[in-house]
């Protein structure tokens, strides 16, 4: 331990420990900018670039950045001097010269960082501010994200989540100089990157210069149309953070209130991803006993780990990253691109409408999302089995405009039948929750048993990496986890090296898995917030008097008197999908 | 050497090869071999002999005649009158323009006279291109005798105790830092040798690489013995293409007579050097943005701790450092700690070479003992201001240092007077002021670079040389007001305090000094809206003195914007609105009649 004086004041904190740190033991908050507290994934983030939080430090000649300067034993520090505070006035006003001055129509504007600091800072005027040349990019538009790098202050957080966290290497810092910002390789579009739009950068960029397409004017505008049906489907995880946009604490679960915010907005037909989310472990659950019985059986063609494949930033990356393991990962899609054919068929029959007149909403807590229902793969003839993605943040602002408060709005049920879900799809939203699931009804498929111990806790945490069994009666089902392509990547490496022993692997693109999204209320990298999200979605879980996705009624109607059985010709059609090499079309295309 | 009865050295530095050096030393062998006297006559070309100015440079040994601006046409005459008939050719002898009487030798010319040449002591006596010349000059005895008789620790010892500080511009002590690289255990560790030469003006590391390669090999290798690294790396800029192909031809010599590779003089040391090129970027002259761009990554700085001596090239301890320094390595080895901190100052040891530049007689390299006064480098060494203008300023360190002026003339140079002057050492540029230069536009001149070379990392400097810059700009376009002033010096001051790495902590130091020191120049500029040196074209304004106007028009017809009217015979008016400024009709006037105010 070492000792050291901030703003007269003693503390003593363990040596490695930076100043901004140290002074937050004393409940002295040090503006930050750039900054990223990223301990929990095991990170150690010192970008010193903003240069926001700089601070007094007796016996140096400069001011030092207390997100990166570590404490010493005996050091004096003083934060709020009138050097101090002049420098980052100073500071501040140098960046906010080169931003665009249009927060009233701003995206960001209420959210934004820059215009939180700037307000904490008393910036009242810029010197000399029509005479500053602004720095002026493109803007670049992407199925998912967009990046308008006028706005981009090189706080470089997008390009730690994109480089360090994802290892996807799509954003780093271009040019030099006043014209340096955080761009792609050779300035190319987003879409001909590396992107797998996880949205870890935009879940992270303190301004608008990296937002999400907003497709709330095509559900509004589907909404009014009276000729279409408008069915919407929310994810597991949206539930457990969209009150946060609402001033309610990280965790508290809103689905009642959010149900009826849907109806509220004139949706037709409010229903659950997590019916399908239990119909993706119909499927995945299917497709993994088949491959580890055929293994097990000595079949040397099939290929062993199974990889989920319910998260589209994770199904982008290995597609661009590992492409020669595309065979790895289960068929099975997602549950919004499950959801999607379902409706637009089984559920379109009962109402006895046409698919063109049925419009398929998904709320999702991911900006991947957007670009997998896009794909040409989830179309028939043209038409998307969902139409429009939009991300919590978007609802909020829906909900927002509709003159709704979420936080005294009455709760309700979802709708019938594709409402109806388990406690096994609630946890597909935290990381561990998809395979703990699939375990769950793998478990009593391949035993022919009742699982009574239901919480597979083993599977459950925050590392980043996890390993975990679940004896499957004499058979141990060696399962891995990783969330966060980072991670995804060290457990794809070791496949590779056919260093791997694990039976099936759940990966999530997003650190948290879901609950961690790049839709979701920002979150900062505050790790607690993400723990808060997780334990949410294991209450719902825990209280669901079903949770066995294999035991959901209306899943079991569903194959009676549609589908047939699990993995069969129709699942085939409408539930399972294939996988590109899209590194060499890629290179192709560039 | 002692075969040949006299040498002609040329000099093949970048300079007097971009004057066709290498013609001459085509033409000298072939002229001497015609008249047999090649067996007599020994033709080098030589690193630089710092005398740019008057180049190319042909020095005759041994009786150290100078002949400068020599002409391929001139070779034939300095072999008949020189060589065969022992006559000097006067018309090639360099004239002193404050004596004005030939030079008969190098000897004589007051550019030499106050020299010490200890990094600069090969360049212009051996051929760079030929390892058994620079062998003759005691080259490699030094690795010799540290390998044989040192230990590392008393190897760095010696070099902490001659009080050699880096001289790239950081001016730490060199000894302390080879001992914390030697500190820091590690499977592998590397020397680095810093050769991304950037400040405009400064060419002491090219020369030295381009005049004497081996002896920063040999220093580098010495460095690594002391901390215990077998990896050597140059990062050169890739603009350097002559230092580049001496290095290679040099690397490949030392291998071949095993002082680099496996077991160096059959001590069981091992140690080899490699090229790394950079694309010319300033910044990775700081260190770790070196080491980053020497990784293949971005080239910007991060925060130190940790220091290169700890975590460095690939995470491993390395030590980074100048040309420059590395040249006074194998001198401080053979002639002692003592000998080397007898000379210069007290907390500066040695000597610095300095790139002479600007308004100055003699442009080129020399190199002084620390505390030699600037008065003696310019007026005695440097020969005074060019075409006798009064001398207004000297900028030292380049854009990251300071000008200093009259009152400054007679401080002893070294890294700390020259910093609590307000300027600093940097890699020794110099560049000379005369009452000519306008100091609001050679602020600007500074920091054009600075906001081009910023890496952008750091908000301050990326965002605040900018805006440095933008607020010099209107001060020299005639809209500055008092407000800007205070601005000028508030940026500045948060710039240096808040930024990143060395570059944006010094790059308003030419603005804060030029302020200090010139403080009426700026106020001339932003309150009486004048630029007494006539450098800033917007507060110039021509006009027509009446009484002396003849109305000749003759001005009116030289006028390229067609600004002046008036009747012939009657005086003449400039419409100031569409006056470019251009100042032909000043120059046509034959009747005195138009003035600048």
């Amino acid at each position: 331990m070492i000792k050291l004086t901030i703003d007269n004041k003693v503390v003593e904190v363990e040596k490695g420990t930076t100043i901004f740190h140290a002074a937050k033991k004393l409940n002295i908050e040090i503006p930050i900018l750039c900054y990223m507290n990223l301990e929990h994934l095991d990170i150690e983030n010192k970008p010193g670039g903003c240069r926001i939080c700089v601070v007094e430090v007796e016996g140096r000649r400069n001011l030092a950045p207390s997100c990166s300067t570590k404490a010493d034993d005996g050091m004096v520090v003083r934060t709020n001097t009138m050097r101090v505070i002049n420098a980052r006035r100073t500071v501040m006003e140098f960046i906010l010269s080169d931003h665009p001055k249009e927060c009233l129509t701003c995206s960001k504007s209420g959210h934004c960082d820059l215009q939180d600091m700037a307000q904490k800072l008393g910036v009242r005027e810029i010197p000399n501010e029509t005479t500053c040349e602004m720095s002026s990019y493109r803007l670049d538009t992407s199925p998912s994200i967009i990046r308008n790098l006028d706005k981009c202050i090189m706080c470089r957080r997008c390009e730690t989540m994109c480089n360090e966290v994802q290892t996807v290497g799509a954003l780093s810092a271009i040019n030099r100089g006043f014209e340096a910002a955080v761009g792609t390789a050779f300035e190319m579009n987003l879409e001909a990157s590396t992107c797998t739009y996880c949205g870890q950068c935009v879940a992270v960029c303190p301004t608008a210069a990296l937002t999400e397409v907003d497709h709330t004017p095509q559900v509004i505008r589907a909404i009014a149309d009276p000729t279409k049906t408008v069915v919407v489907q929310t994810a597991p995880a949206v539930r457990a953070a969209l009150g946060e946009e609402f001033g309610m604490d990280a965790g508290t679960l809103v689905t009642g209130e959010m149900v009826t915010a849907l109806r509220g907005l004139g949706f037709d037909h409010v229903f659950d991803t997590d019916f399908a989310a239990d119909l993706t472990i119909m499927e995945e659950g299917t497709e993994l006993l088949g491959r580890l019985n055929a293994h097990l059986a000595g079949d040397k063609d099939v290929k062993l780990p199974i990889l989920t494949s319910c998260c589209p930033g994770w199904v982008n990356f290995f597609e661009t990253q590992f492409p020669d393991m595309k065979d790895i990962p289960s068929t099975a899609r997602s549950p919004q691109q499950m959801f999607g054919p379902i409706a637009k068929t089984y559920f379109a029959n009962k109402l006895g409408i046409k698919r063109e007149d049925m419009v398929v909403v998904s709320i999702m807590p991911c900006l991947a999302k957007k670009y997998e229902a896009q794909r040409d793969e989830f179309k028939v003839d043209g038409n998307p089995d969902v139409d429009f993605s939009i991300s919590t943040r978007e609802l909020a602002h829906l909900i927002k405009q509709a003159n709704m408060d979420l936080t005294t709005l009455e709760k309700s049920e979802f709708d019938q039948p594709m409402g109806e879900s388990t406690g096994a799809g609630v946890i597909f939203g935290a990381t561990g929750g998809v395979i703990e699931a699939a375990a769950r009804t793998a478990y009593e498929v391949h035993t022919g048993k009742t699982l009574e111990k239901v919480d597979l806790k083993q599977l459950r945490g925050m590392e980043g990496i996890r390993a975990g069994s679940v004896d499957f009666d004499g058979l141990e089902v060696k399962i891995g986890i990783a969330h966060g392509l980072g991670n995804a990547r060290k457990l794809l490496n070791d496949i590779r090296e056919g260093k791997s022993h694990f039976h099936a692997i759940e990966i999530m693109a997003c650190p948290g898995g879901c609950i961690g999204g790049g839709g979701q209320p920002l979150h900062h990298g505050d790790s607690e917030i993400l723990q808060k999200r997780a334990a949410a979605l294991y209450r719902e879980d825990a209280g669901k008097p079903i949770r066995k996705s294999h035991e959901n009624p209306a899943i079991k109607e569903l194959y009676e008197t549609f589908l047939g059985e699990p993995c069969g010709e129709l699942s085939h059609e409408l539930l399972h999908t294939h996988y590109f090499d899209r590194k060499r079309k890629r290179d192709i295309e560039d | 050497m002692s075969e040949y009865k006299m040498h002609m050295m040329v000099c093949g530095g970048t300079g007097c090869r971009a004057s066709e050096s290498d013609t001459i030393v085509e033409k000298m062998k072939k002229e001497l071999e015609y008249r047999n006297l090649d067996e007599d006559v020994q033709v080098v070309i030589t690193g630089c002999f710092g005398f740019c100015e008057k180049g190319p440079i042909v020095k005759m040994l041994p009786d150290n005649t100078f002949y400068t601006e020599v002409k391929p046409d001139n070779v034939t005459e300095i072999i008949d009158e020189h060589i065969i008939k022992g006559r000097k050719v006067q018309s090639l002898l360099y004239v002193d323009p404050n004596k004005g009487q030939a030079e008969p030798d190098s000897k004589h010319m007051d550019f030499y006279k106050k020299q010490i040449r200890i990094a600069l002591r090969n360049c212009g006596f051996i051929n760079p291109e030929v390892v058994d010349e620079y062998i003759a000059a005691d080259g490699y005895e030094a690795l010799g005798k540290v390998l044989a008789d040192y230990t590392p620790e008393q190897t760095i010892d010696i070099i902490k105790q001659s009080g050699l500080r880096g001289r790239g511009g950081g001016g730490f002590p060199t000894g302390l830092k080879w001992q914390f690289a030697a500190q820091n255990e590690a499977d592998k560790k590397y020397v680095v040798c810093n050769a991304d030469e950037g400040d405009p003006g400064a060419f002491m590391d090219r020369s030295i690489l381009e005049g004497d390669p081996h002896s920063v090999l040999e220093a580098m290798a010495i460095c690594g013995y002391t901390m215990g690294s077998d990896e050597g790396i140059i990062y050169i800029r890739a603009e350097y293409p002559l230092a580049i192909e001496r290095l290679h031809i040099a690397i490949k010599q030392a291998r071949e007579y095993g002082l680099l590779g496996k077991n160096i003089l059959g001590t069981g040391f091992d140690f080899d050097i490699t090229l790394r090129y950079g694309a010319g970027a300033f910044v990775c002259g700081e260190e770790t943005a070196l080491i980053h761009s020497m990784e293949g990554l971005r080239g910007e700085p991060t925060v130190k701790p940790p220091f290169p001596a700890e975590s460095g090239y690939n995470g491993k301890p390395t030590n980074v450092n100048n040309v420059e320094t590395f040249a006074n390595i194998p001198a401080i080895i053979l002639k002692g700690a003592e000998w080397f901190s007898a000379i210069g100052t007290e907390k500066s040891k040695g000597t610095k070479v300095f790139a002479l530049a600007g308004k100055i007689n003699n442009v080129g390299l020399i190199e002084v003992p620390m505390g030699t006064t600037l008065r003696e480098v310019i007026f005695e060494i440097g020969g005074g201001i060019k075409d006798g203008k009064k001398f207004k300023a000297v900028q030292t360190g380049g854009p990251s240092g300071g000008c200093l002026t009259e009152k400054h003339l007679d401080t002893p140079i070294d890294f700390d007077n020259l910093l609590a002057a307000g300027s600093m050492m940097g890699s020794g540029g110099m560049i000379v002021m005369d009452e000519d230069d306008c100091m609001v536009a050679m602020a600007k001149f500074y920091l054009e670079f600075t906001v081009e070379e910023s890496c952008g990392k750091c908000a301050p400097c990326r965002i605040g040389n900018k805006r440095l810059h933008e607020t010099l700009d209107k001060i020299t376009e005639g809209k500055g007001t008092l407000h800007d002033l205070e601005l000028l010096k508030n940026m500045s001051n948060v710039i240096k305090d808040t930024s990143l790495c060395g570059l944006g902590q010094t790059s308003p130091n030419p603005v804060l000094s030029m302020l200090e020191h010139f403080y009426d120049e700026f106020l001339g500029h932003v309150s009486d809206h004048k630029c007494e040196a006539g450098q800033c074209k917007s507060l110039l304004k021509y006009n027509i003195i009446e009484e002396e106007c003849v109305g000749c028009t003759a001005c009116a017809r030289v006028c390229p914007v067609g600004c002046i009217s008036g009747e012939k015979k009657e005086v003449h008016i400039i419409d100031q609105s569409i006056c470019i400024k251009c100042g032909a009709c000043m120059d046509k006037c034959k009747f005195n009649a138009i003035e600048l105010i």
